[in-house]
């Protein structure tokens, strides 16, 4: 792929005091039916962050977009997208905010660069080619471009919905779901892509379902359970807060203090994965093994990955 | 290009890419007619005086295929648009839902002027008209590309599937338009038919649309241009009223 596209220049703004978020949720409610899709959830994401928004299937992500891009009203609460209300000001809120659906949707009628430039023209932009083009070298559809959208791949479709959710330059991009079955090359050259608009300066707020891009990717989290907050803080925090430090050992004699019993998780074969709660007690565990003169024959730290936070977060939350 | 001319050349584009079955099938369909119910009719019914029955026929045709696809235009681009579920890409930009009534109904307006006037150039050669008064009969036209692309853009929003769209058009539009008085002048139907046409706004549509051609109603041309008048401000709030309120569109 080419060099990263022209930077927008928002990156000072998100570390200037006053400047606003880019988004901000405040209480936000809404119901289909009888179906409580989301239940007072409240957030804020800074701009020029790189937020996950992670749940199960129904959880209230899709709504809390939805929200946020003027698909759906809230039937509560406010929300804001770059300091401007979502219903009141939706065409400035419109205008800051481009949004990657997560249905493979396209107009048939139209090529690759028709689609791009009448979404350019839904924002009133001019002259706006230039912009068009590297959009489409960078996204790999210079081939395509001017080939009917029904004629491409799942793959390249979805790529041309990239493209139209940045086509007017929007300083937050919310991406729903953006490599559900696109295969590791594109999702690989999908990703840099997007880490380069965040380094740029945009702000980047990603739902998968694939939990280690969102661990590689987000510096924050929001995770989702039948449409509340259930945790929010940031990757770190949360691999650590929830996770703890598991440590893989091998004992002769194999033998568990007993005060240590506690902190076993499972055994696997000759080993026992021990759950402690941080590194600190890494410490503990080799003293307590020591006095009970207990050998060590083979230890690893194991790093806790986003997928047990989520399944913890999930089980309790 | 602003944001409704985008609009607005997307869907003129739209339907144009597929000219043959928009613009070319109609005008045929319409010739179709003419041979047909001249052939068999010409010699028998005088429903002008002075006026050919094939003559008598070629503006009720034109405008019959005017309003069944200045109708179809909108409702179906809105339609394919809310089933593939690419009117997303519409409801994330700052178009204002009178921008976007606008352009639905400027292209609708369009598609059904361009077929009616293929109608009336194709039949020049079979039954010339004169056009006396063609102000009047250009007021009718887009008075009738407006109303027809008006309900199309309702009928468009309410569909949630394309059969519900077809019940509309062709349990509502077709006959409605059939019976408008295109085939015959409502005065030779019985007092109780003449009557149930006065209630069809259609009828208003065809009749002043042929005065702009003969110079000859059933109805004088102003009242009929105030009721068409009337049938298109009431539809358009309606179907701007369904756009701000997001009806079927935003949850």
């Amino acid at each position: 792929m080419s060099p990263i596209i022209e930077a927008v220049p928002i990156g000072a703004a998100r570390r200037s005091v006053g400047a606003p978020l880019a988004i901000e949720v405040r209480a936000a409610s809404k119901h289909y039916g009888s179906l409580r899709a989301l239940d007072g959830v409240s957030l804020e994401i800074a701009q020029g962050e790189f937020f996950g928004l992670l749940g199960p299937n129904g959880a209230g992500k899709t709504t809390l977009i939805s929200l946020l891009a003027g698909l759906a009203r809230a039937d509560a609460g406010t929300l804001t997208v770059m300091g401007h209300d979502v219903v009141r000001e939706f065409r400035a809120a419109r205008r800051a905010l481009g949004v990657v659906p997560q249905e493979l949707v396209f107009d048939p009628f139209f090529t690759v660069r028709e689609t791009l430039r009448i979404q350019s023209g839904y924002f009133g932009l001019r002259r706006n080619d230039a912009w068009i083009d590297q959009i489409i070298e960078r996204l790999d559809l210079t081939e395509k471009a001017n080939s009917n959208m029904r004629a491409l791949s799942g793959g390249m479709k979805r790529r041309v919905l990239v493209g139209q959710a940045l086509v007017h330059r929007p300083p937050v991009i919310i991406l729903d779901e953006p490599t559900a079955g696109v295969d590791v090359e594109l999702r690989q050259g999908l990703w840099q892509f997007i880490r380069e608009l965040n380094c740029a300066g945009h702000t980047i707020v990603l739902t998968t379902h694939y939990l280690e891009e969102a661990e590689a990717l987000c510096t924050r989290i929001a995770m989702l359970k039948q449409g509340r907050v259930v945790a929010l803080d940031s990757t770190r925090n949360l691999l650590q807060r929830f996770a703890g430090v598991r440590v893989r050992v091998r004992l002769l004699p194999d033998r568990l203090p007993s005060t240590l019993e506690g902190w076993q998780a499972r055994r696997e074969g000759e080993t026992r994965i021990l759950q402690l709660p941080d590194y600190g007690s890494i410490e503990q565990l080799l003293a307590a093994l020591r006095t009970a003169q207990v050998q060590v024959q083979e230890l690893d730290v194991m790093q806790a990955d986003l997928e047990d936070v989520f399944v913890q977060v999930m089980r309790t939350g | 290009m602003n944001a409704f001319g985008t609009l607005l050349y997307k869907e003129l584009l739209r339907f144009w890419k597929v000219s043959f079955q928009t613009v070319a099938a109609p005008i045929l369909t319409a010739l179709l007619y003419l041979l047909i119910f001249s052939h068999a009719l010409e010699a028998r019914v005088e429903a002008l005086p002075g006026v050919s029955y094939t003559a008598f026929l070629v503006p009720g045709l034109a405008m019959m295929s005017l309003l069944q696809n200045a109708f179809a235009n909108s409702s179906s681009s809105l339609i394919q648009s809310k089933i593939t579920g690419n009117i997303v890409f519409l409801l994330l930009t700052p178009l204002s839902p009178a921008q976007m009534f606008l352009a639905y109904l400027v292209a609708a307006i369009v598609r059904g002027v361009a077929v009616a006037a293929g109608v009336l150039l194709a039949t020049l050669f079979i039954a010339p008209v004169p056009l006396l008064h063609p102000f009047w009969a250009l007021a009718f036209a887009l008075l009738g590309g407006g109303i027809l692309g008006t309900l199309g853009i309702v009928a468009g929003i309410w569909a949630d599937k394309f059969d519900q769209l077809a019940a509309f058009q062709n349990f509502l539009i077709v006959p409605a338009t059939f019976l408008a008085g295109v085939f015959y002048s409502v005065h030779s139907l019985p007092e109780f038919w003449q009557g149930a046409s006065h209630l069809n706004p259609f009828f208003y549509l065809v009749d002043g649309f042929r005065y702009g051609f003969f110079g000859a109603s059933d109805v004088r041309p102003g009242l009929s241009l105030a009721i068409v008048a009337g049938c298109l401000l009431a539809l358009c709030a309606l179907a701007l009223r369904l756009l701000h309120i997001g009806y079927k569109l935003r949850h």
